[in-house]
């Protein structure tokens, strides 16, 4: 579809307007009690029935977590979180399987309705008993399949295309059901890239992770779809922990996309979230994200603190990840999503477009570590500020003094629309190798005049003018994400921008 | 005043040792409550990430020699200079009539940080003397040189120059400044400079650290710059064992202008880094910087640059290169470029790279004849001379390309 009609359409819907997402869904929920201590991790622990060496991993990344403080280093600012303020286990009653779609929670239903899941795969999502597993079921309307993993406050709520992925050997679920059904791979590599004492909300997610997903693919696997995970904060007062293990053995690959929304809220709520990705031999793994938390209203009331640790260990040679990132929703974003480039010749890439409106704030970026021979990493950060938004790119590229022939580019632009809001570039580069190179630039502007005059006088209104600039802007990135998400994010780039300009 | 807790007990005691004139009286203070509070920062501490100055809290520093040394000094090459031996001013051997630095005493310490970054600081609560360059309005001063010797006799001595300079409006300056000492000796040189450029007045100021090898060397530079107004700094960082440059500027009035350029040849055992802050606090202000460093042996190099725009500088031109060659395995550079933007309509850009020499272009002028190390020579010389390049002043010009050419040969040796 031409740009242009692209835009005309998503500024149509922009019209609607605002967060559309912002809905709460009355469903019947179990709370643990507010507050967090040895016990509130115990009794997580328990619910989720985990063997003793999880309880015990747990409760020592507590004891790190209460001797860490909160990092302050981020341009973000935010009143001191009462971590004893929050509910750390919400999740949906459950009940005996539905036999069709009649007997759903309602309720649960119209939420997924809502984020625009298709029919099909909400009987799938709400657990119908048969759905999801005849072959008619796995290409809707010709479109490619999507595995999904939907996480629901605390839990996953279900799992589609199980069977399907099973066939191929993959393991794709919760990662509770990993611990259950799968120990010794959890065992094997949780904590493995992002450990315990790694940061202040890393050491939280340890000690409280709820749910997240879990995938493994076997050596010399291509995953035959997408895998996507779902993540909705739902229940009022919570704190969203998930935690997701991605492990790619020799030869195999896998493309998977991640969403996320929340209620409008005038609290703010918290999302600490922990992703592990290894990559060995050969493997392939990319990542990406749609992030569209609540960002709070425009006078900067409500929203998500999104602070989240990602990052991928390129352990094989010849390994590859690649981070894809489109973050336009939560109050404040702290993530840098990494990759440690162990295996010679691996290759890191991170792509990135974060947009601040209002009054978010955005302090992201990425860590490339360099180790092996001949690793190369990419790095193409995007950052749009509008109305009081505050947005950084902070990165790190660091290449080791063995890390002969490694190869750095790194570019980070920011574009700025209106005078109250800022961009800020705080890239970090170290070099201890002769013959690596590393290139880095960064560049700062608004909108030309001249691009505007030039969309005006062929007839679009400055909203959609803007619109396409900043999609052309964007378009580096945007292309690396896969053809769904793509449209999904230049629509979100749109709503996030809304009354930015005139 | 938490003194007994801070690393740099041993410079506060001297500090208050010292005898305090009226005039100097509320600098120091500033000085020696902001050295109690942060001490000489490590590494831990965020704008000193690659740069520990630890090891000149723990070094042993003594008295300066009693005796006046009469050391040789080069020729002249301005129209005047002032000369400092082993940290004393020498008014005989200085043909520029000194001015008393109490003069500049309104002016002390209010030049942004000037009183209290610890580089600053550390200055702040020791200084004593100093050059102060008054120049009227209008008036041209010329190449105005300034000369810091240490000598073979002085030891490890610790010294700290404030210097002031005051440009009136439409009044211009070249400051040539060389620093040098003798090999092997941990003496510590502290300069910092209070620049203030008034309405297009301009003040071009190049350095040449040539300190020995053994040396410290904690320099820091603050420049305050009015509407139209200019000031042009270039440091070339060749000498002492551990360098810090730090040169904050601030574009204060419309149309002010700042170029910050600079060369940091690094070998073995040496540690440089410069450091750079720029504040564009006004409209229609451009800035550019281009920094060059060359590594050898098991140099380390640094390069930190901010670049802070203010919310009314609007219309702000500021563009920042740093580039940095390795030229052996155990080299090392960390750069930290770093824009921080509250206004729309800018074009900001930095860019920074390191590599090794191009080994393409290497081979086209093996190809043509010229031997490697020949060939590599000219390469190093061609990478640094994009920086020196934009030194106006030929006289200037001409002591840095012999200083760069002083120091290939003895890489090269």
């Amino acid at each position: 579809m031409p740009a242009v009609t692209e835009t005309i359409e998503t500024v149509q819907s922009v019209a609607e307007g605002g967060y559309k997402w912002g809905f709460e869904t009355d469903i019947e929920m179990e709370f643990a009690p507010k507050g967090l201590n040895e016990d509130i991790v115990r009794f997580i622990s328990k619910k989720k029935n985990e063997p003793g060496w999880l309880l015990e991993w747990r409760l020592k990344a507590f004891a790190i977590w209460q001797k860490m403080e909160e990092p302050d280093w981020a341009a973000v600012n935010y009143p001191r979180i009462d971590y004893q303020d929050a509910y750390y286990y919400a999740a949906p009653v459950q009940k005996a399987k539905p036999k069709s779609l009649d007997e759903v929670d309602p309720e649960l239903l119209k939420t997924y309705a809502k984020l625009g899941i298709p029919l099909k795969e909400q009987a799938i999502l709400a657990g119908v008993e048969g759905a999801g597993e005849s072959p008619s079921d796995a290409a809707e309307g010709g479109r490619m399949p999507i595995a999904i993993d939907a996480v629901f406050d605390s839990v996953s709520v279900a799992t589609t295309f199980k069977d399907r992925l099973e066939k191929e050997g993959i393991i794709f679920c919760a990662i509770s059901e990993a611990v259950q059904n799968h120990p010794e791979l959890v065992r094997q590599y949780l904590g493995s890239v992002v450990p315990q004492a790694d940061n202040f909300f890393a050491a939280l997610n340890c000690a409280v992770f709820t749910d997240g997903s879990f995938v493994y693919i076997p050596k010399g696997v291509k995953c035959p779809m997408e895998l996507s995970t779902y993540f909705r904060i739902n229940a009022k007062s919570t704190g969203q922990f998930e935690r997701t293990l991605i492990i790619a053995d020799e030869g195999s690959t896998v493309s998977y996309l991640e969403g996320c929304t929340a209620p409008m809220r005038d609290e703010n709520q918290l999302h600490a979230a922990v992703v592990e990705l290894v990559a060995l031999d050969d493997a392939s793994i990319k990542y990406s994200t749609v992030q569209n938390w609540y960002p709070g209203d425009a006078e900067g009331k409500g929203g998500i603190y999104n602070f989240v640790t990602k990052r991928a260990a390129c352990r094989g040679k010849r390994s590859k990840v690649s981070w894809t990132q489109v973050e336009t929703g939560s109050a404040i974003t702290w993530k840098y999503p990494s990759c440690i480039l162990q295996g010679d010749d691996s290759v890191g890439e991170f792509y990135s477009v974060a947009i601040t409106n209002n009054r978010q704030q955005a302090d992201t970026g990425t860590k490339m570590f360099h180790i092996g021979k001949n690793t190369r990493s990419t790095i193409i950060s995007k950052g749009i500020s509008a109305g009081f938004g505050q947005n950084t790119y902070r990165g790190l590229v660091r290449i080791g003094a063995k890390a002969t022939g490694a190869r750095n580019f790194t570019q980070c632009d920011s574009l700025l629309i209106g005078d109250q809001c800022g961009a800020h570039t705080v890239p970090y580069i170290e070099n201890r190798c002769i013959s690596a190179k590393v290139e880095h630039e960064a560049t700062t502007s608004r909108i030309a005049e001249d691009q505007l005059f030039y969309c005006r006088q062929r007839g679009l209104s400055e909203e959609e003018a803007v619109g396409l600039i900043v999609n052309g802007f964007c378009r580096e990135v945007l292309k690396e994400l896969p053809m769904e998400f793509a449209v999904e994010a230049q629509k979100l780039l749109q709503i996030s921008l809304e009354g930015s300009v005139g | 005043m938490n003194a007994m807790t801070s690393n740099a007990e041993a410079f506060l005691r001297r500090a208050e040792a010292l005898a305090t004139p009226a005039w100097v009286g509320a600098l120091r203070r500033q000085g020696v409550e902001a050295l109690a509070r942060s001490g000489l920062p490590n590494r831990r501490v965020e704008a000193y990430r690659y740069t520990d100055l630890t090891p000149v809290a723990r070094a042993e520093f003594g008295a300066a020699p009693k005796a006046l040394a009469r050391p040789e000094l080069p020729a002249q090459r301005g129209r005047a200079r002032m000369v400092f031996v082993d940290g004393v001013l020498r008014a005989d051997l200085s043909t520029l009539p000194p001015r008393p630095l109490s003069d500049a005493a309104p002016l002390l310490g209010t030049v942004e940080n000037s009183a209290t970054a610890p580089v600053a600081a550390l200055n702040a609560a020791l200084a004593e003397d100093g050059m102060f360059l008054d120049i009227p309005a209008g008036e041209n001063a010329g190449l105005i040189e300034l000369v810091s010797i240490v000598t073979e006799g002085a030891g490890p001595i610790a010294f700290h120059p404030r210097h002031v300079v005051r440009l009136g409006e439409g009044a211009s300056v070249t400051i040539l400044e060389t620093c040098e000492g003798p090999d092997g000796v941990g003496y510590l040189h502290n300069p910092v400079f209070e620049v203030v450029v008034a309405e297009g007045a301009t003040c071009a100021h190049t350095r040449i650290q040539r300190e020995g090898q053994g040396a410290y060397f904690l320099s820091s530079i603050h420049a305050r710059i009015a509407a139209g107004g200019t000031y042009d700094n270039f440091t070339l960082n060749a000498g002492a064992k551990l360098a810090r440059n730090e040169i904050h500027s601030a574009l204060e009035g419309p149309k002010a202008a700042c170029h910050m350029n600079g060369a940091q040849l690094v070998g073995q055992g040496q540690l440089a880094d410069t450091t750079t802050f720029l504040h564009h606090a006004a409209p229609d202000c451009a800035s550019r910087q281009t920094y060059k460093s060359v590594l050898t042996g098991n140099g380390r190099g640094v390069f930190q640059g901010k670049i802070l725009v203010a919310q009314v500088a609007q219309r702000t031109d500021g563009y920042q290169m740093n580039q940095a060659l390795l030229l052996s395995e155990d080299a090392e550079m960390d750069a930290k470029p770093q824009l921080e933007i509250y206004a729309d309509d800018v074009k900001c850009s930095h860019g920074a790279t390191i590599g090794a020499l191009d080994e393409n272009q290497l081979f086209y002028l093996r190809s043509r004849g010229i031997p490697e190390k020949a060939a590599r020579a000219m390469l190093v010389q061609a990478f640094l001379t994009e920086a020196v390049d934009g030194v106006a002043d030929e006289t200037c010009r001409a002591a840095l390309d012999e200083a760069v050419m002083g120091w290939w040969q003895g890489v090269a040796a």
